[in-house]
């Protein structure tokens, strides 16, 4: 399996930020009984960056990032953090914050303790550890709940305060496990948002794992989609979803539609349009063209090839079905003021309009 | 109206409930008392069996003994337990099961089996020990394993313990930390109730100690009420109370570490 890799730092903006620390998991293979979780997993990160590991749930990505934590060991491989091996380094000596999935706040204590628990194991003075709390709570935007406990707080405002937690210490590397997948839809978005913020006032390196693709493309400087224990492709979000390495990231990464093609050259013909190949295409012959839903154009002008099956409103756009006159389906996905006068079984035009295709065997 | 009325139904079903409950419980220990304190052939009364169980040694190195023994009982049961079920959750959940199967078994087998059994292995105890009553202990932690396990496990069921112990492991702490500082303060209610069943289910036990032919409050009480029914009754009703007042000042106990953490 090749994977496709763009190197850390080349999306321009990571490198910059040059308080974090590198990150390297070498060759990383774990089983469980006859389960491959990691099956040879090599990553580099960039000082600063944050790396998403994006995957179905089973492809081994949370597994990766315990690894990373120490808190599940390798079979094989090695883990180095500013060049330092770490693989044998017991969990509570890495120094690295995580949040966790499951709300991990320790109960008994006020957020202030939280917050301070690290500072207290590496022996800061009570004034030092106040100040800081009190500066980690204003960075996540909870000054006013240090003396809350963890069950009066919502499940947003936990993750922020773990989040706070996980930072106080000025960890090498900060972690993130599936921190939004127990909130509600808004509240992940506007947690989100602000994970991303912080990380890139504090600049440390991260390593943020979830299955959720839209979190992955809107914070990460680069995105690893992985596959049964490996990575298949590594990219900045806007390659990643625009140049697809394979089938199954075109697939998991976004929507797709599957429309015969024919290559010729390093071009495929699709739907009577020539476009350039994607690397990682069948060389020759007929295969399927994967294109994204707003690469399709749909227009009442020129001559009709579709008829209008249905037309969903999602807001701002549209998702309009069209069946094409050799039968099969493709999705478009259209601004809705563009679609408003399109009536189900309307005759219409459909084309293609990528820059570039990928085409895997039929 | 309505609701008043309904409320007023309620509130009399409810105080009605509760006399009957405590006329229920409270009239045995009543009539216990009245017969202890009772002057024989008179209508007056008397505390001599309640002065019996301080002045006579053999009831009051009794009643030191139990109490030693519910107390050497809980804190060997709370060293081997409360580490040994916070080591399983975290680090072999495998040995989960085993460690349960193993503290349930004494809840199948019969005590009067236990004792059979444990006879032998006591000739060894007393021959290496001595023959103080306090050899006990070893008995009574097998005893009370399963109420502690189930009450202990019960705690721990209703906290992460996993993910609290690895979020506070991330932060920097040691496995000992993790267990004091984190998983302790999380179980403490279970704690106290398998110390609070422990010390109570010593405090009340008669067989172990009667086969074994040792003298505790359970054993000399019931020797006594064949003797001297007045002072038999009045110890039992002073075990129990001991019991109550214990169950008093473990909840007061508890309460206030809640109270103080709220601070």
């Amino acid at each position: 399996m090749t994977v496709t890799e763009t190197t850390p730092g080349s999306s321009g903006e990571p490198g910059s930020r040059s308080t974090g620390t590198p990150v390297s998991l070498v060759g990383l293979r774990r089983t469980y009984g006859s389960q491959h979780a990691l099956d040879g997993l090599s990553l580099e990160i960039a000082p600063g960056e944050m790396v998403v590991l994006l995957g179905p749930s089973g492809c081994g990505k949370t597994t990766a990032l315990r690894i990373l934590a120490g808190l599940d060991r390798a079979d094989e491989g090695r883990v180095l953090v500013g060049g330092r091996d770490m693989t044998r380094v017991p969990a509570n000596k890495r120094d690295m914050g995580m949040v966790f999935q499951a709300y991990s706040l320790f109960p008994h204590m006020t957020v202030r303790d939280n917050v301070a628990f690290g500072l207290q194991l590496r022996g800061h003075d009570r004034e030092r550890r106040l100040r800081r709390c009190r500066e980690m709570l204003d960075l996540v935007g909870l000054s006013a709940f240090e003396d809350r406990y963890a069950h009066q707080l919502s499940g947003g405002q936990q993750q922020r305060v773990a989040l706070a937690r996980a930072l106080a210490v000025e960890p090498s590397v900060l972690l993130l496990d599936e921190p939004l997948s127990a909130l509600d839809a808004k509240v992940r978005v506007q947690l989100r948002d602000e994970i991303r913020r912080v990380q890139l006032d504090v600049g440390t390196t991260t390593l943020f794992v979830t299955h959720d693709q839209e979190e992955a493309l809107a914070v990460a400087d680069r995105v690893g989609v992985m596959r049964e224990g490996r990575l298949d492709q590594i990219a900045p979000p806007v390659e990643l979803y625009a140049r697809p390495a394979t089938r199954f990231v075109a697939e998991f990464v976004g929507l797709s539609n599957r429309l015969g093609a024919r290559v010729e050259g390093r071009d495929a013909l699709v739907l009577g349009r020539r476009l350039p190949l994607l690397d990682g295409s069948v060389s020759s012959g007929a295969g399927q063209a994967l294109v994204r839903p707003e690469a399709v154009t749909v227009s009442e002008s020129g001559e009709p090839n579709a008829r209008v099956v249905s037309v969903a409103f999602l807001g701002p756009f549209s998702r309009v079905q069209c069946r094409l006159d050799d039968g099969q389906v493709v999705v478009a996905q259209l601004p809705s003021a563009a679609v408003d006068r399109l009536g189900q079984d309307a005759p219409v035009r459909v084309d293609v309009d990528a820059e570039a295709v990928l085409v895997v065997p039929d | 109206m309505r609701s008043t009325g309904g409320g007023l139904a309620w509130r009399t079903t409810r105080v009605v409930a509760l006399a009957l409950f405590a006329v229920y419980f409270f009239l045995p220990l009543l009539a216990m008392l009245d017969f202890s304190t009772r002057q024989l052939g008179t209508t007056g009364r008397t505390l001599d069996s309640w002065a019996n169980l301080v002045t006579d040694p053999t009831i009051s190195s009794s009643i030191v003994t139990s109490v030693l023994l519910a107390v050497l009982t809980t804190v060997l049961m709370l060293v081997l337990l409360v580490p040994t079920m916070i080591w399983v959750r975290l680090r072999v959940p495998q040995a989960g099961t085993l460690v349960e199967f193993l503290c349930l078994l004494p809840l199948t087998i019969p005590p009067l089996v236990i004792v059979v059994g444990i006879s032998n292995v006591y000739a060894w105890v007393t021959y290496l020990l001595g023959d103080s009553a306090l050899t006990l202990t070893f008995a009574y932690v097998v005893l009370v394993l399963p109420y502690a396990y189930r009450a202990l496990d019960a705690a721990l069921a209703s906290v992460n313990v996993v993910t609290l112990a690895e979020a506070a492991r991330s932060l920097g702490a040691g496995w000992t930390t993790v267990i004091v500082r984190i998983v302790l303060p999380n179980i403490w209610g279970g704690v106290l109730s398998a110390a609070y069943v422990s010390a109570a289910l010593v405090l009340g036990e008669y067989t172990f100690a009667s086969l074994l032919n040792f003298s505790t409050l359970p054993t000399v009480l019931g020797l006594l009420s064949k003797s001297d029914a007045r002072t038999g009754v009045a110890g039992a009703l002073a075990a129990l109370l001991l019991a109550t007042v214990l169950l008093l000042l473990l909840s007061a106990f508890a309460r206030r570490r809640r109270t103080t953490k709220g601070a």
